[in-house]
């Protein structure tokens, strides 16, 4: 497939998520392009991982619609007929169009691809590093057993799948520099190593859209380093687009290609980092001050 | 100063040995005063009249406040021993070995026991207690322990009602091979598929719940099985139960006096112990089957997930696994494997009656897994064996009569000790007797995983 | 209607006895997480405690007046199954609080199994019964055929539920204790930090429960007159799914449960089927669960990813 890079890969539209009487998001709209690395920030509790819960399925926004693109992006021009008719996803031969809000959460991950990890790691803690890994390809090894049937007998395709699964996950384990860790419990492993194996977990559901909700929360600058290189690993690899919330700006702006900030559940703005950098309203949300104080308080603090 | 203080140290710990037994037996006369210090009899003219047993109660307490004493004086002692058991890291060599060789030697016990048995008692009617109250017993509680393993061991969903599909399986037993004259070897399947379809069936809608709602409707749904049992009398005949069940033949041959039963055939003299040892190794079979299941299926995606779900539910969704089918596959599993233990007592008994399916089955089974290590296959069968085993040992006591008198019954005191047995375990070892996890897979060295990396599952 | 009216007065009745055992239940869930099923066999030694009480004070001491021989029995029987409670917590689960989650649950499972034989060996196999303490009843509604009654036992239940429960209401909602118990119900941990003393707040919570189970059992044993070793489990399942419907947690909902469940279960006996009604009972547990998994009163549950 002649994939174009920057062709448009994720679509929220108008995006709305009420608990109750409080607004978390309030018509939200951005896109994520393929082949980069789009960061989602925003002060504490300015909704983030709310957007990541609705992307991935584990909510079901109030209002809007979010929609993810396989292949050609000709497939657009159907997103409101799909819409319309009330489907789930529509699947030709160039691509497949997916309306994420309308799909379990397993669903977004199995058929959609989107895979995401969690802002409080959430590892299998009591199963080694590579069964984590084997249980992440779980579909795809699910298919090859002939959903049991003909694994438990030992079917040799079942085995070749299994070897397979092992080989990717040892691909993986190499390029997060565990693979002398694979048969350690996940629980054991220091916490830098927790998240890059969380990372690695999520890659290997084979996601075109990797979800990153604050990788690099509690890592030391080395570990954050090595982060932003795995990071930049994947997005070079082409395959895997990424979405990432995260505090760190040392990471947001250096690996970020597309910024879009988040306050109180609005979208403040939304371009490159240089851009999101010198906007006023970034700079009064992370502040905490009024707008017309900025420039008062930046030249204060050196800005 | 210091040349005092060793003078001083003993009286105050006998001291404070001799207040800690008095509060104790304190507490120990209001908690035994009403029960054990007095008793309602009934009386010629049916009233109750209350009798006061001082005896009882007395030696009761005095019981406890001197146990409690001698603890207490104990405990620097046991403190100092403690503190020397811990460092020592042979001993984790020497289970190496014995968990090494334990399973071959288990396996290989359990197939010459009967023999074994035999051997000591010779051909009789004696023997038939020892292979049935014992072999076949615990071996049925092993069955159901591993099978419920499945369920809460791997996939970390409490059942508190699986001896309903106990009930499924022994009643499609008895009651098919009755009205159809269904041989064992072809209900025995069916059983097993007719509990797993109860087992969906309930799994549905109920898998979806969280926490321990799912505990509680398994228990709702135990008990309005057993109730449809005593209450349907025209299908189950109620608390009668049903009897004259077939029993399994050997492969089509009858183990009955008959010319064309087992032992005529054989050239044997007629016994009941030759079918008490075929149910024997039929149960053996069995359980080991499921043991087989158990390891081959940890080692598929399914198992896999299984565990995975008990570690996070959340992040098996967030990996695409549908975790509604995994549950409902771990719970048609286990119901399956409880259909067959059940179809095989229904067989082996002749006779079932609602009794046989009550709640404290259903906590008998969990303990065992519970206490076993959840998860762990060899520890689910040591549960087993020292539950129930313990509990069947009781019956034998009869010896005690001697030094207790006649009135000691000490078969009455069976359930009470299993009771107390269970607290006791779990103070002792809270997380079951082997609790840690093998993985299901490994690159260079299989690695156990400590317990308390461990979680239980929350469904 | 004369019918209905009959078995509104009976589930009422009924429903209090479970609404006090469930309230029982829902506070030990509330504060440890953990279904007590010792708690049904506190209830059922309550009962006997209250008859061998009753026999103690009626037959040796000679006490005829029956509301005080109530009075006395029912503290009798309240002061000792607390202290039976309060052992039952410090020897089974408080060892095992820190423990992982099933290990207080097969512990509390030991415990009841404990109980029961514990009463059975003491006491005997054979269901105990005394004549009704008093032999008055109220006549309602008579339409010839029918007659509706309220007897003094019920009464007494009722009154004594009433009393109990606003002593009990003012004690969690306006004491220190009460603020305790919430303060460890959301977070031991924080609780302790703040200066609450959890061990005792735990202690007084078992306490409580038992007294509550023990005023249960006590008229449970005035109500039908009758009681036997193995009688706490049904009821306490009753209670149980009675606290599981009124929103585990919430002690309102204990009592409305319970009220609920003892109507069902006398309605669905007088119209329906008497061999069903506990079957009625559990499948409107599973049916409430499957579709209001909070209960009437219980707070919805956000699930945190």
């Amino acid at each position: 497939m002649a994939l174009a890079p920057h062709d448009v890969l994720l679509r929220v539209e108008h995006l709305t998520m009420r608990f109750g009487g409080l607004v978390a998001i309030h018509d939200l709209s951005f896109e994520a392009k393929r082949g980069v690395i789009t960061a989602l920030i925003g002060p504490n509790g300015a909704g983030k991982t709310t957007v990541f819960n609705c992307i991935t399925g584990f909510y079901k926004p109030s209002e809007g619609r979010i929609a993810l693109l396989h292949g050609d992006p000709v497939l657009w021009n159907e997103l409101d007929v799909v819409t319309a008719r009330g489907q789930r996803s529509l699947r030709r031969p160039e691509g497949a169009l997916f309306l994420l809000e309308r799909m379990p959460d397993f669903l977004v991950t199995e058929k959609a691809r989107v895979t995401r990890t969690f802002q409080n790691i959430r590892l299998f803690q009591g199963m080694s590093v590579l069964e984590n890994l084997l249980v992440a390809q779980h579909n795809m090894l699910m298919n090859a057993s002939g959903f049991t049937a003909l694994g438990i007998f030992g079917a040799p395709s079942y085995a070749r799948a299994q070897r397979e699964a092992i080989e990717r996950a040892v691909y993986w384990l190499e390029k997060i520099n565990l693979l002398d860790r694979a048969d350690d419990a996940a629980g054991e492993l220091p916490y830098g190593a927790q998240r890059r194996l969380e990372v690695a977990r999520a890659m290997c559901t084979d996601p075109v859209l990797l979800c990153l909700d604050e990788p690099a929360a509690g890592l030391n600058p080395r570990e954050s380093a090595d982060l932003n290189e795995l990071l930049l690993s994947i997005k070079k690899d082409g395959i895997t687009s990424i979405l990432l919330i995260e505090h760190d700006m040392s990471v947001v702006m250096q690996i970020s290609d597309h910024i879009v900030v988040l306050d109180h559940g609005i979208k403040i703005a939304d371009g490159t980092p240089e851009a999101v950098r010198n906007d006023p309203n970034v700079i009064a949300a992370y502040l905490g001050v009024e707008e017309d104080e900025v420039q008062n308080v930046a030249a204060k603090v050196g800005l | 100063m210091p040349a005092e203080a060793p003078d001083r140290a003993p009286p105050s710990l006998v001291g404070r040995a001799l207040k800690e037994a008095l509060v104790t037996g304190f507490l120990a006369f209001a908690l035994f005063l009403p029960l054990v210090g007095f008793v309602s009899v009934q009386s010629m003219t049916n009233t109750l009249l209350l009798e006061a047993r001082w005896e009882s109660l007395f030696s009761v307490v005095a019981l406890i406040a001197i146990a409690r004493f001698l603890y207490v004086l104990a405990g620097p002692w046991l403190e100092r021993r403690r503190a020397r058991a811990k460092p020592s890291a042979p001993a984790s060599n020497l289970r190496k070995v014995f968990s090494k060789f334990f399973t071959p030697f288990a396996l290989g016990f359990a197939v010459v026991y009967p023999i074994f048995v035999l051997a000591f008692t010779g051909i009789n009617p004696g023997a038939l207690k020892w292979i049935d109250n014992f072999g076949i017993q615990i071996l049925i509680y092993v069955m159901l322990g591993w099978g419920l393993n499945i369920v809460v061991g791997l996939a970390g969903l409490l059942d508190l009602g699986y001896v309903a599909f106990y009930a499924v399986g022994a009643y499609s037993y008895a009651l098919l091979s009755k009205e159809f004259g269904m041989s064992f070897w072809m209900l025995l399947p069916l059983s097993g598929i007719l509990a797993s379809f109860w087992g969906v069936l309930l799994g549905f809608p109920v898998l979806r719940l969280r926490g321990d709602y799912l505990a509680i409707v398994t228990l709702a749904f135990g008990e309005i099985i057993r109730l449809v049992l005593i209450n349907w009398v025209s299908l189950t005949n109620g608390y009668a139960g049903i009897s004259g069940i077939p029993r399994p033949t050997f492969f089509g041959i009858p183990f009955n006096a008959s010319d064309e039963g087992f032992a005529a055939i054989f050239g044997l003299e007629f016994s009941p112990l030759y079918r008490t040892i075929f149910l024997y190794y039929l149960i053996l079979a069995l359980a080991l089957f499921t043991a087989f299941i158990t390891i081959r299926l940890r080692r598929m995606p399914v198992g896999r997930a299984w565990e995975a779900l008990r570690e996070d539910e959340i992040a098996c969704r967030s990996l695409g696994i549908n975790t509604t089918n995994t549950k409902l596959t771990a719970f048609a599993m286990g119901a399956m494997l409880a259909g067959f233990a059940g179809s095989f007592f229904s067989a082996r008994q002749g006779f079932i009656s609602p009794e046989s399916f009550t709640f404290i089955e259903s906590a008998t089974i969990l303990s065992i897994v519970v206490l076993g290590g959840m998860g762990s296959q060899i520890g689910v069968a040591i549960a087993a064996i020292l539950l129930v085993g313990g509990t069947e040992i009781m019956r034998e006591l009869d010896f005690l009569k001697q030094i207790f008198g006649n009135d000691f019954e000490p078969i009455r005191y069976r359930m009470l000790l299993f009771g107390a047995a269970m607290v006791l375990i779990m103070i002792w070892k809270p997380r079951g007797l082997i609790s840690t996890r093998e993985p299901s897979i490994f690159l260079e060295e299989r690695k156990a995983i400590p317990a308390d990396l461990l979680k239980e599952g929350r469904g | 209607m004369e019918v209905f009216v009959q078995q509104l007065i009976n589930g009422l009745t009924l429903g209090s006895i479970y609404g006090l055992i469930a309230i029982g239940y829902t506070m030990v869930f509330g504060i440890l997480n953990m279904v007590n099923f010792a708690h049904s066999g506190v209830f059922m030694v309550s009962a006997f405690i209250a008859l061998n009480a009753l026999l103690l004070i009626t037959t040796w001491f000679g006490v005829s007046s029956m509301v005080m021989a109530l009075m006395i029995i029912m503290v009798i029987s309240m002061v000792l199954s607390a202290v039976l409670n309060w052992t039952i917590e410090r020897v089974a689960y408080r060892p095992l609080r820190k423990s992982f989650r099933l290990a207080p649950l097969i512990s509390s499972i030991g415990m009841s199994i404990f109980l029961t034989n514990f009463v059975q060996v003491t006491q005997g196999q054979r269901n105990k019964s005394i004549p009704p303490l008093f032999h008055k009843q109220i006549i309602l509604m008579d339409n010839g055929n029918y007659t509706v009654a309220v007897s003094y036992e019920q009464i007494t239940i009722w009154v004594v539920t009433i009393l109990l429960l606003g002593a009990f209401w003012f004690l969690v909602t306006k004491t220190s204790l009460g603020r305790a118990q919430r303060a460890c119900e959301q977070d031991q941990k924080m609780a302790s930090l703040v200066g609450v003393n959890v061990d005792r707040t735990i202690s007084i919570t078992f306490v409580i429960a038992a007294a509550l189970a023990a005023v249960a059992g006590s008229m449970y044993l005035m109500y039908y007159g009758v009681v036997s070793f193995s009688d706490g489990f049904v009821p306490g399942i009753k209670a149980f799914t009675a606290a599981v419907l009124g929103g585990i947690g919430s002690l309102p909902g204990a009592v409305i449960g319970g009220l609920i469940i003892g109507l069902i279960e006398t309605m669905w006996s007088a119209y329906f089927s008497i061999d069903y009604k506990d079957v009625a009972v559990f499948g409107v547990l599973a049916i409430v669960l499957i579709f209001l998994p909070q209960g009437i009163l219980g707070r919805p549950d956000v699930e945190k990813v």
